[in-house]
């Protein structure tokens, strides 16, 4: 190996002579990569089978001599797959992770996501044999420690919000929300109660009247505050033998925390109504307040937010339902029962003995086996003490953020106290024509992740900024003289926003294009054209 | 606290910045009655590393584990060896530690995979087009039962007797709560799947007719009669496949005319890990595009004409559209959807044909071995990787006393349908490449003992 010890430079730079391109569109460290299909063939493979004589057949991939036992459905077209040898494999995959942003790169200040660190431990755990490699339909004898898993974890979640049940199966935070309505729909029916609506808050995530209606309900918005909270006395206006739940979450999507929440709970609960409630932002409050002490029957508590599982570019997810002695004999199939010092899975051929107000079972098997060892694990590794400092952490780091940027920007609720563990502001003041996603887009060529856009509704071109407790003040503070300049930059209208990121992978994308005329899969001879 | 950054002068600097005079002021608009001053109860305080490692390890321990004893489960969860590089990739912090990808330009690398899954499961099951993922197979099985409605505007789906009992269990729950009837009974003992029957029961008014490829029994059957005499009466054919690996030797659902083709990925890549996450798979007729539930990668172009993907028709879904959405679905699996794409890119046509000709071969094997002990009876003798036995016995309790000496023999068909008793002999094997020839010879061995 040479080195360059005159530290000779070409006298002309690249782009002088040829506009910026390479020959090959990679730019040293950001590298192009072609698609599977463009890339790969159907001869190509990166794994070997190992060879047993009498399989010989099956190694050259013709048909084995046991072929008539395929009811004459062998296949005889080509799939359409293109492989990859490994090291080919490796390198498309890596090159393609490199065009992500993570939070192990940086800052990801996602309102209502709650993107915080994803300690390896937790992914060293979730791998352990003994959870990793073991069939769900295993007799229950030989999976007791996994058992014991999911009934710890959830011991664990009763604990942290005061609530006297949970069902450990939904799959993720929507999921949870509809096990939550149907087990207030199944409760409601048991007392011969059947309730067509369930109220909304304006600011509530979409999938909150989604999941109603996907439950069957009818929904109708109840309206906030000048405030950004519940306007309790239209809620209590619109209270009445038709409304089966209110859907609340708490603290909000305006980063406040619900001050009338009990009384919320109670005028639901006189009118005959359950309140379900958002856990989407419990890391605001864990081991601050239980949610069993505002009056709620229901909440999801996304694994994936509040107790670090990883994201994963959209899922898997995980959305536990802690629920009140009032829904608790509804909840759904399978769950863990601790008997004696026996782990007990109770399924339908158990449950009408001692579950018979089941609404039924929501997923195959028994929910995010893998989700469950990486929650117990960090809530394990905080402890009651290192929970409640999270909810403080979050909760300072977010009014850190909202006071160095009031003035700057326009914070709508500043005004009426602080905010809980996400800071919320609008785009007013910013120049004609520049709008809340020019900030955003210019915030990437600074280097972090955009904040949550334009959600909540109620705030116009919100900008919504959870930066969560496992981010240093360092770190902070270099978010926040970046969001500083480029505010400035909005109010005087530079321009140049608009054109906002330059030195990503890709610059702006044309979406309109995409839904006009969708390429879903790859398709050659659409590349030929 | 390792997770925490802040030291206690950052905290009092911060505070100070803010102008509260403690943490608490943060917190007032929490009513005084709901408010915990002290640590919650009931609660160990913060652990080590080392600590949590040895508590919880020693949870795993408890558990008997596939890999290290003769292993036959299947049933809707598959063991296949998953190549190292899988789980190397998964766990680079782009993936893994990345959201959602509504940023386009920063989410490249995660944008272009879910399209190179989407046309990996599309082309797979035969069919035009693929989401981003489900949460699993039994959900995706329901989803894919909406979207026939609502294409259909009939609300009466027939189900396969073959069909997983647990995916019509989730099905026989949703329905609870839609306007969707469902009409289902359980499976029989026989080489012949009940495809007279579900023929026979179709009308103008049915949605969809679901069927499983290969079935709960491991049976495999020509679904094109199924499809023709759904689409003479106007009604769709929905194929659930849950082992995708199969389809590398048999024809897919998609060839034999069905509509729409969901399943369940947990078999490439993804692992057993006790029932997830796993990765629901949703495919369908091109036209079918604005009914289907969940995210859809598509390809565009940037502002200066660079190929890109992004997130598309995002107006079917809940974040725009909230209760008129195709589904309330907001995260799914995407992680696992990389796990799948990784480990069928490796395997690649050529991989995946060998792959799924090794299982069949030595599932081959294992059904002679076991159909010639005595008083043991193959039910169905066309199969993929998986199959069914009627033992002379109880097979329930056969499956636990072989577990107790370290065999996992399969999967009782008592466990899955408790409540009949005519299936209570039934055992469903299901064999891999994992299985080796010792294996073999534990679980002959075994059920020979059990059946003398």
């Amino acid at each position: 190996m040479t080195v360059n010890p005159s530290g000779w430079r070409p006298s002309t730079p690249l782009s002088a002579e040829s506009g910026g391109a390479t020959v090959t569109g990679n730019r040293a460290l950001m590298l192009e990569e072609p698609l599977l299909f463009e890339a790969g063939n159907s001869e190509r493979t990166g794994v070997d089978f190992e060879c047993a004589p009498a399989e010989a057949g099956a190694q050259s991939g013709s048909l084995p001599s046991q072929g008539h036992r395929l009811a004459g459905l062998a296949r005889t077209g080509p799939i359409g797959l293109a492989g990859l040898s490994e090291p080919e494999t490796v390198r498309h995959y890596t090159r393609l992770s490199r065009q992500n942003y993570a939070i192990d790169l940086g800052l990801f200040p996602l309102g209502s996501c709650t993107m915080k660190h994803n300690p390896r431990l937790n992914e060293k755990i979730a791998r352990l044999p003994g959870f990793a490699d073991i069939h769900p339909l295993q007799p229950v004898d030989t999976v007791q420690g996994a058992l014991e898993l999911i009934w710890v974890l959830g011991e664990w979640l009763k604990t942290l919000t005061g609530m006297p049940a949970v069902a450990m199966s939904p799959k993720a935070g929507a999921h949870g929300e509809l096990c939550g309505l149907l087990c207030i729909r199944a409760a409601l029916e048991a007392r011969g109660d059947a309730r067509e609506v369930v109220l909304v808050p304006e600011s509530a995530h979409g999938t909150n009247p989604a999941t109603a209606a996907f439950a069957g309900y009818r929904v109708e918005n109840i309206p906030a505050t000048k405030a950004g909270r519940v306007d309790l006395d239209a809620l209590k206006a619109r209270l009445g033998p038709d409304v089966a739940a209110v859907m609340i979450t708490n603290p909000n999507t305006c980063g406040l925390f619900e001050p009338q929440m009990i009384e919320i709970s109670r005028a639901v609960h006189e009118a005959g109504a359950l309140v379900y409630c958002d856990g989407a932002n419990f890391n605001a409050i864990v081991g601050k307040v239980r949610p069993g002490d505002l009056g709620i029957d229901a909440m999801h508590i996304n694994l994936h937010k509040t107790f670090s599982t990883p994201h994963g570019g959209g899922g898997p997810g995980s959305g536990p339902v802690v629920l009140s002695e009032a829904l608790a004999p509804f909840a759904p199939l399978p769950f863990v029962e601790k008997r004696g010092g026996e782990f007990v899975l109770i399924e339908e051929e158990n449950s009408d003995e001692h579950h018979p107000g089941s609404f039924g079972r929501m997923v195959a098997f028994h929910g995010q086996m893998g989700m469950f060892t990486r929650a117990l694990a960090y809530m394990m590794s905080h402890g009651a003490d290192g929970l409640r400092q999270v909810a403080e952490d979050a909760v300072l780091n977010a009014n850190y953020v909202l006071r160095e940027l009031d003035g700057v920007l326009d914070a709508p609720f500043a005004s009426t106290g602080p905010c809980m563990h996400e800071a919320i502001f609008s785009d007013r003041g910013f120049a004609e024509g520049l709008s809340t996603i020019d900030l955003a887009k210019a915030l990437i060529d600074e280097g972090f992740h955009p904040m949550t856009m334009y959600f909540p509704l109620v705030v116009h071109g919100a900008m919504l900024i959870e930066p969560t407790e496992t981010e240093s003040k360092a770190a902070l503070d270099q978010f926040i003289a970046a969001m500083r300049a480029i505010a400035e930059r909005a109010k005087t209208g530079d321009e140049s926003l608009k054109s906002a990121p330059v030195y990503a992978p890709r610059r702006r994308l044309d979406e309109t294009l995409a839904a006009r005329k969708p390429v879903l899969v790859y398709r050659p001879a659409q590349a030929a054209e | 606290m390792r997770y925490l950054p802040l030291s206690d002068s950052d905290r009092s600097e911060m505070l100070a910045a803010i102008g509260a005079k403690s943490i608490d002021d943060l917190f007032v608009d929490v009513p005084e009655a709901a408010r915990m001053n002290g640590l919650i109860e009931g609660l160990p305080l913060h652990a080590s590393e080392l600590s949590v490692e040895r508590q919880l390890g020693a949870m795993a321990r408890k558990n008997l584990v596939a890999g290290e004893v003769p292993f036959f489960l299947g049933c809707g969860a598959y063991r296949h060896h998953v190549p190292a590089t899988v789980d190397h990739i998964i766990q680079r912090g782009e993936f893994l530690t990345s959201y959602t990808p509504y940023q386009p330009e920063i989410a490249q690398g995660t944008l272009q995979m879910m399209f190179e899954f989407q046309t990996q499961v599309a082309r797979l099951f035969g069919c035009d087009i693929a989401n981003a993922s489900m949460y699993d197979g039994s959900t995706a099985c329901w989803e894919a039962i909406l979207v026939a409605s609502r294409i259909t505007r009939r609300e009466k789906a027939i189900l396969s007797s073959g069909l997983h009992p647990h995916y019509v269990s989730v099905c026989n729950t949703m329905a609870q709560f839609s306007d969707d009837a469902l009409a289902t009974t359980p499976p029989e003992l026989s080489a012949e799947p009940d495809t007279e029957r579900l023929i026979g029961k179709i009308d103008d008014e049915t949605s969809a007719v679901v069927v499983q490829y290969p079935d709960i029994l491991g049976r495999i059957f020509d679904l094109q009669p199924i499809a023709d005499a759904a689409h003479a009466n106007g009604a769709l054919l929905i194929a659930v496949v849950t082992e995708p690996v199969a389809l590398g030797l048999i024809k897919s659902p998609g060839e034999m005319g069905a509509d729409i083709v969901v399943g369940e990925g947990q078999s490439l890549g993804v692992g057993l890990q006790f029932g997830g996450p796993y990765v629901g798979l949703f495919a369908c007729k091109e036209k079918f595009v604005r009914q289907m539930p969940g995210r859809l990668a598509g390809e565009t172009v940037d502002a200066e004409g660079k190929r890109g993907f992004v997130l598309t028709l995002s107006t079917r879904e809940q974040h725009i559209r909230r209760e008129k959405a195709t589904s309330n679905i907001c995260t799914s699996s995407v992680l696992c959807a990389l796990a799948f794409s990784v480990h069928l890119s490796l395997l690649g046509e050529k991989g995946l044909r060998q792959l799924a000709a090794l299982n069949h071969s030595r599932a081959a094997t294992v059904a002679d071995r076991l159909s010639r002990i005595p008083g043991v009876q193959l039910v169905n003798d066309s199969f993929f990787n998986e199959f069914t036995i009627k033992l002379p016995v109880e097979a329930r309790p056969a499956v636990r006393t072989l577990a107790e000496r370290g065999v996992l023999a399969g999967v009782s068909l008592g466990r899955l349908y408790p409540d009949a008793p005519q299936l209570e002999n039934g055992l469903v094997v299901a064999v891999t490449e994992t299985v080796t020839d010792e294996d073999m010879d534990a679980l002959e061995a075994g059920l020979k003992e059990l059946c003398a």
